[in-house]
């Protein structure tokens, strides 16, 4: 009977590892998660809009995607993510069926269909060295009929067909470091004019018959007073050039060979100029645009080479390329930004004093200045010109203007998330808060109406889509207050564009979003770049008049020693609450575990010169870090140098909120045989519910759990580079566990013939990172647990009775570990972006792996996989623990795919955030586009299915108490019967 | 652990002692065994060596365990200085840590034999380790990431609170991880527990009872292959489909033959009730069928009357 037990048990330990615990149905999907796809900031738009059938923009972003979007409702028709080694140079259309790319310096010329986004032909372009790129799409030039693309990159000019991409010639300009500026098609002829710059002092002129790729002409003069990168062109054979104190405009006119130069200084152009002077990009014949300071200044070349002012506007203005909406008439457009809409004059370029159009559109928040617009024309029912505008905001949200409103919106900020917090929603007060969100009576008598004609058969597909949606609200998912299992909260979001966004967790739509002014670009801070979020205050005692607050991180500039900005944000409304600039640089901020009575949480921020400051800057605050001084620490990794460091404060305060440290501690290491790749902790959050691990001989392992463990992976210096460019024998990669407190090494591992790119994770008492294993030629993943020795013998349980256990008593740092690590690698066939782990809210659930992997979908792969204490012939009763037998890879099971069969594009991140629910885990994956998901890592053993049939168990417990009922009242009767007998 | 450490201690000190016996006279230190931690690790790769001193006495070069080249190599004595800070002063020599660097055949060196020996206090440096405690400060050493040109790098420093060494003597245990000849970190602190909170307690004895083991990298254990052993396990598995392990009839069958046993009895039962009620329901004259299972118990009990 007993064995018979156990086969049962290892039966079912064996179906929940081979069925997938968390496979979906077809028609689950939607109901616990949702995805969104984003492009990213628009750095080039092409309109296709002619001929009919469906009008669309073609963009090129920022994240490298390409796209095809919808210009009626802003959708994505399709869209390509390039990624980050593949950056995205010039986009246009050719042939008016292909949209032709530039990507990679010039070096990769691809041409995609139109209408559906596959690619039809790859070319790769050659060249000695790198250099600017240049893409010419001519209308009209053809070779043996065939469309001739003309791409320049690394130093060559290539001239590829349009048909299948063949490279028809090239033509190497021997010019080092020739920078090209334009590439011009002679009207009417066959002949390129390619003109650029060598250095920031020579002018370089060459003309290139576009059919045989012959050089025909070079024409090379040194620029008066320099050049400073910007550059105008005014006509086929003008160019107007800013030289590098922006101080003076040049036009260089190099016709018939012949180039010459006229200086002008802005000085002349601009009353009362002050600073630096930049030239706009525009292509507008015979004139360049001049920004100073936030004004703009428009200026014609006459025929005689004459400068004149056109126009002068007093705003922060975008400017766009010129649109040819008619023989030989151009028109532009330019917008700028008032404080609750935009406005956008389109102008035709002959005529200056006429306005073709102009109009002030109202925006509903704050979106900053605008960047770039991009202009497009139609013909409207009376036949005049209608304009339609592309606008790419400061908040890099893009927008289609026409007739005076805003068509459609997209926050492309999403695409760009930096970091992600989450936030409890709203307590729901009775009557308040709750009614704002629940449907009035009409609604809920249509909707019973609606759910009435669906049972009848009588519903249209439209009328099951909306059963459907009020199906989604009555599961009361996207509500705005708290549920019991945690499941609805807000994602705080903080992106590139410096803009905070609300997601709800429950259908992902925005709740709030506020472009910071902190982090808006200003004349006291150039560049400000988001670092972090922190969750500030988080009320318990008042959460319900109080609402939660989170602090966003952030500095002047890339470098670390720009100094920091701080703003604190309302959570719930995303009102930004106050904002400060530090006197002081921001490298790294600490949140303490204590909290002021307010309940607002300490931080402490560390600058560039090592001194700590403790925010908020209250004697509140001050008198609950006092007592703690002397145990806070922190480390910081010096990655260039190859040195770890730890910190622990100084009594003294220097001013009443700032601290000097100390260093305590240094790790060195050789900086010939290893070079720091990767570090990792464990998330602070995270919570550890049983410290001890049974083994399967009725034996109990302690394990090592400590907040303060540091992964490091050092590989070979020479190994540093890509997967390939170092032998075996010369690559290794060492990995290490630091206590951060003491900076004692724990561990110690060499894996010879290994090397980077290692992703790692930390969590309760062990690491799994991935590497590459060039000796096999596979991707790895090695498991390190860690056990603690020194509480091994309190497994007598004469001594847990007695009292003399070392259990409660306080764990040091300083106590010399006694550890011991067990450790063992598997193959896994991806390569992986992003490692995370499942959290959840007690840590009693067993942990899966999330991994990112290349194909930018989410799997999860359970730990025990990833166990060192597999064998490959299980003892029986390791076999009941749940021991898998050993096998030398990973195993990738495609139910496993908590993405299911979506695609997270240009993935960056993972993050788990724990439920109310102890089984269940909520995890939002972020890079170009979002994906979030709830997620059971062993079932939920702790609640009933979403759809049980709480009717099926009513009617049956209903129908048992019937039954008891009647039964009871039939024995009575017979028993009365009896009686009288 | 500290009893540990002493038992550890003694036994080695025993087994040392019938070794050495001739040469004995004056020594008391030998070489503590390898660390717990490390038991159960490969040897081969790893080497360690490690020399327990006490300062206060003639240091011994421990027994080195054979290692993998050993004629063909060089030898090399090497030198290099401890040094240590109370709280935050300047750093002072503390002690020597003498080596010996082996060249092996193919150009790596390592480090063995470590030996140390540990400078006493002066009455200065007891008074600001006494400030130390009462403050419960850090006291500090550090050692030169790179022994063949100090500091190398950069200096590889460790603290640890005053009050955690002090005991009856000054105990210290330095772990010291080496590559090559490069230091990377030391390991330092006292070989027992220090439990938090602190009790501010000075020495009793200004004796240093210093623990000292090099430690070099391991090897991480090889992915396993398989492409034997699969073989051999899929055979075996093949058979073990083949020939499944007989189960007696009643391991196999229980499920069915006790639902079927309870139907069974169940109808006996009731097969057995039906004559008997039949018989007395016949007296009964217009009394409606009840359900058999409602009659059967008040029919049998009157009979029994």
């Amino acid at each position: 009977m007993g064995t018979m037990l156990r086969g049962f048990l290892l039966l079912l330990s064996l179906l929940s590892i081979t069925a997938p615990a968390f496979s979906l149905y077809e028609d689950q999907v939607g109901l616990a998660d949702w995805h969104q796809k984003y492009i990213g900031k628009v750095k080039d738009a092409v309109f296709h809009t002619q001929k009919t059938g469906r009008k669309r923009v073609v963009v090129s972003t920022e994240e490298n995607v390409i796209a095809s979007l919808d210009l009626r409702h802003g959708e994505i028709f399709w869209r390509h993510v390039l990624g980050p080694n593949d950056v995205i140079d010039r986009i246009d259309i050719a042939m008016g069926k292909y949209v032709i790319t530039l990507s990679s310096e010039g070096s990769i010329l691809r041409a995609w269909n139109l209408p559906d986004g596959q690619m039809v032909w790859e070319a790769f372009l050659q060249g000695p060295h790198s250099s600017k790129s240049s893409l010419l799409v001519p209308a009209s030039l053809k070779v043996d009929k065939d469309n001739v693309i003309l791409a320049f990159g690394k130093g060559c000019l290539h001239a590829v067909s349009g048909i299948h991409g063949e490279i028809l010639w090239k033509k190497d300009l021997e010019a080092e470091s020739f920078e090209i500026q334009h590439m011009i098609q002679a009207s009417g002829s066959d002949l390129i004019h390619l003109v650029g710059f060598v250095g920031s002092s020579r002018f370089d002129s060459y003309t290139i018959d576009a059919k045989r790729g012959e050089l025909l002409k070079h024409d090379s003069a040194a620029i008066p007073g320099g050049y400073s990168g910007q550059a105008s062109l005014v006509s086929s054979s003008t160019l107007v050039v800013m030289d590098s104190a922006g101080s003076t405009v040049t036009t260089i006119s190099f016709q018939d060979g012949k180039v010459t130069f006229s200086q002008t200084p802005v000085s002349t152009l601009i009353e009362d100029f002050v600073g630096k002077a930049k030239l706009l990009a525009l292509k507008l014949e015979g004139v360049f645009a001049v920004k100073t300071g936030t004004h703009t200044t428009f200026v014609r070349v006459t025929v005689e080479g004459k400068l004149e002012v056109v126009d002068k506007i007093n705003h922060a203005t975008a400017v766009s390329d010129v649109l040819e909406i008619s023989e030989n008439r151009q028109a532009f457009a330019f917008v700028h930004s008032r404080s609750n809409g935009i406005d956008l004059t389109v102008k035709l370029g002959a005529d200056w004093n006429h306005d073709l159009l102009k109009e002030s559109i109202k925006m509903d928040q704050e979106r900053g200045s605008v960047q770039k617009v991009y202009i497009n024309n139609y013909i409207r029912t009376d036949r005049s010109h209608g304009f339609r505008a592309l606008i790419v905001m400061e908040d890099h949200s893009l927008l289609l203007v026409q007739q005076g409103a805003v068509v459609w919106s997209r926050e492309d900020a999403l695409a760009s998330v930096i970091d992600v917090k989450t936030s409890e929603l709203p307590v729901e007060k009775k009557g308040v808060s709750v009614a704002k969100v629940e449907e009035s009576l009409f609604e809920w008598l249509q909707g019973h109406v609606l759910k009435l004609k669906g049972t009848l058969m009588l519903a249209s597909p439209d009328d099951m889509a909306a059963i459907q949606s009020l199906r989604l609200k009555a599961s009361g998912k996207s509500k705005m207050t708290r549920d019991h299992n945690g499941f609805r909260k807000l994602l705080i979001v903080l992106t590139k564009a410096g803009k905070v966004f609300a997601l709800h967790t429950g259908d992902g739509r925005i709740v709030w979003s506020r472009l910071l002014n902190s982090l808006r670009q200003s004349e006291t801070c150039e560049n400000p770049t988001g670092l972090n979020l922190f969750p500030w205050h988080v009320p318990h005692h008042h959460a319900l008049d109080e609402n939660p607050s989170a602090l966003v991180v952030s500095r002047c500039g890339p470098s670390d020693d720009a100094l920091g900005l701080l703003s604190f944000v309302d959570t719930y409304t995303g009102k930004e609450l106050s904002s400060s600039s530090l006197d002081h640089s921001v490298v790294q901020v600490i949140p303490l575990p204590f909290m002021d009575s307010t309940e607002q949480r300490l931080h402490l921020l560390i600058d560039a010169s090592g001194q700590a400051h403790l925010y908020p800057k209250t004697s509140d605050a001050l008198s609950v870090f006092r007592p703690e001084l002397s145990n806070v620490y922190w480390y910081s990794v010096e990655a260039e140098t190859g040195i770890i460091k730890g910190y622990a404060l100084k009594e003294k305060a220097s001013d009443d909120y700032s601290f000097d440290t100390r260093s305590i501690w240094s790790i060195v290491f050789p900086s010939e045989s290893e070079k720091i790749i990767k570090t990792s902790t464990r998330k602070l959050n995270e919570v550890v519910h049983t410290q001890a691990k049974v083994v399967a001989d009725q034996d109990a392992m302690f394990k090592y759990i400590s907040k303060n463990l540091l992964f490091v992976a050092t590989v070979a210096p020479k190994a540093s580079g890509d997967i390939g460019s170092s032998t075996p024998e010369e690559s290794w990669l060492i990995v290490y566990l630091i206590d951060t407190i003491t900076g004692r090494i724990l561990h110690r591992m060499t894996h010879h013939g290994a090397q980077g790119p290692v992703e790692a994770v930390v969590s309760e008492n062990w690491v799994i990172y991935h590497y590459f294993n060039l000796r096999a030629h596979k991707y790895e993943m090695s498991v390190i647990e860690i056990y603690d020795q020194s509480r091994a013998d309190n497994k007598d349980v004469w001594k847990l009775i007695l009292g003399k256990h070392n259990l409660t008593s306080p764990v040091s740092s300083y106590s010399r570990p006694e550890i011991m690590t067990r450790s063992q690698s598997y193959f896994f066939t991806h390569s992986v972006k992003s490692i995370a782990v499942t959290s959840t809210a007690k840590g009693i659930t067993s942990k899966q792996l999330l991994i990112g992997t290349v194909g930018d979908q989410v799997l999860a792969l359970d730990k025990r996989f990833l166990d060192p204490r597999r064998s490959v012939n299980p003892t029986q009763a390791e076999k009941e623990e749940g021991i898998i037998p050993l096998t030398d890879s990973l195993p990738i099971i495609p139910q496993s795919y908590i993405t299911h069969a979506l695609k997270v594009e240009g993935l960056r991140g993972i993050e788990t955030v724990p439920a109310k629910l102890e089984s269940t885990t909520l995890i939002f994956a972020y890079g170009v586009d979002l994906f979030f998901t709830r997620f059971a890592p062993s079932r939920t053993y702790d609640s009933l299915t979403e759809d049980f049939s709480y009717a099926l168990l009513l009617l049956t417990i209903v129908a048992l108490v019937a039954a008891i009922f009647i039964t009871w009242i039939l024995s009575e009767k017979k028993e009365l019967r009896d009686k009288w007998r | 652990m500290g009893k540990k450490v002493v038992l550890l201690f003694l036994f080695t000190l025993l087994s040392v002692l019938s070794l050495f016996a001739p040469s004995l006279s004056g020594f008391q230190s030998d070489e503590l065994l390898v660390d717990d931690d490390e038991v159960g690790q490969p040897q081969s790769h790893s080497q360690q060596s490690s020399s327990v001193t006490k300062s206060d006495q003639t240091v011994t070069p421990s027994p080195t365990p054979r290692r993998k080249f050993s004629d063909s190599d060089s030898d090399s004595k090497i030198q290099f200085t401890l040094e240590h800070a109370f709280g935050d002063s300047d750093f002072s020599p503390a002690g020597t840590f003498s080596a010996r660097l082996k060249t092996s055949a193919h150009g790596g060196q390592t480090l063995t034999k470590l030996r140390f020996s540990r400078n006493a206090f002066t009455d200065a440096e007891k008074e600001s380790f006494k400030s130390l405690v009462e403050g419960d400060d850090f006291y500090k050493i550090r050692l030169p990431s790179n022994v063949l040109s100090p500091p190398g790098k950069d200096f590889v420093v460790t603290s640890v609170k005053a009050r955690c060494i002090s005991r009856e003597t000054l105990d210290e245990h330095f772990v010291i991880h080496t590559e090559g000849v490069n230091i990377l970190g030391v390991n330092y602190g006292a070989p027992a527990p220090c439990s938090y909170p602190r009790p501010a307690k000075l020495p009793s004895k200004w004796l240093f009872n210093s623990y000292t083991i090099l430690k070099n990298t391991e090897q991480a254990p090889r992915t396993p292959l398989f492409i034997q052993d699969v073989l051999k396990t899929g055979e075996e598995g093949e058979a073990e489909v083949v020939a499944p392990p007989e189960r007696s009839f009643w391991a196999k069958y229980w499920m069915y033959v006790i639902p079927l046993g309870l139907i069974v009895m169940n109808a006996v039962t009731q097969a057995m009730n039906m004559p008997e009620e039949q018989a007395p329901g016949q007296p009964g004259g217009g009394a409606p069928a009840a359900p058999g299972a409602v009659q059967r118990a008040p029919s049998s009990a009157a009979r029994r009357r």
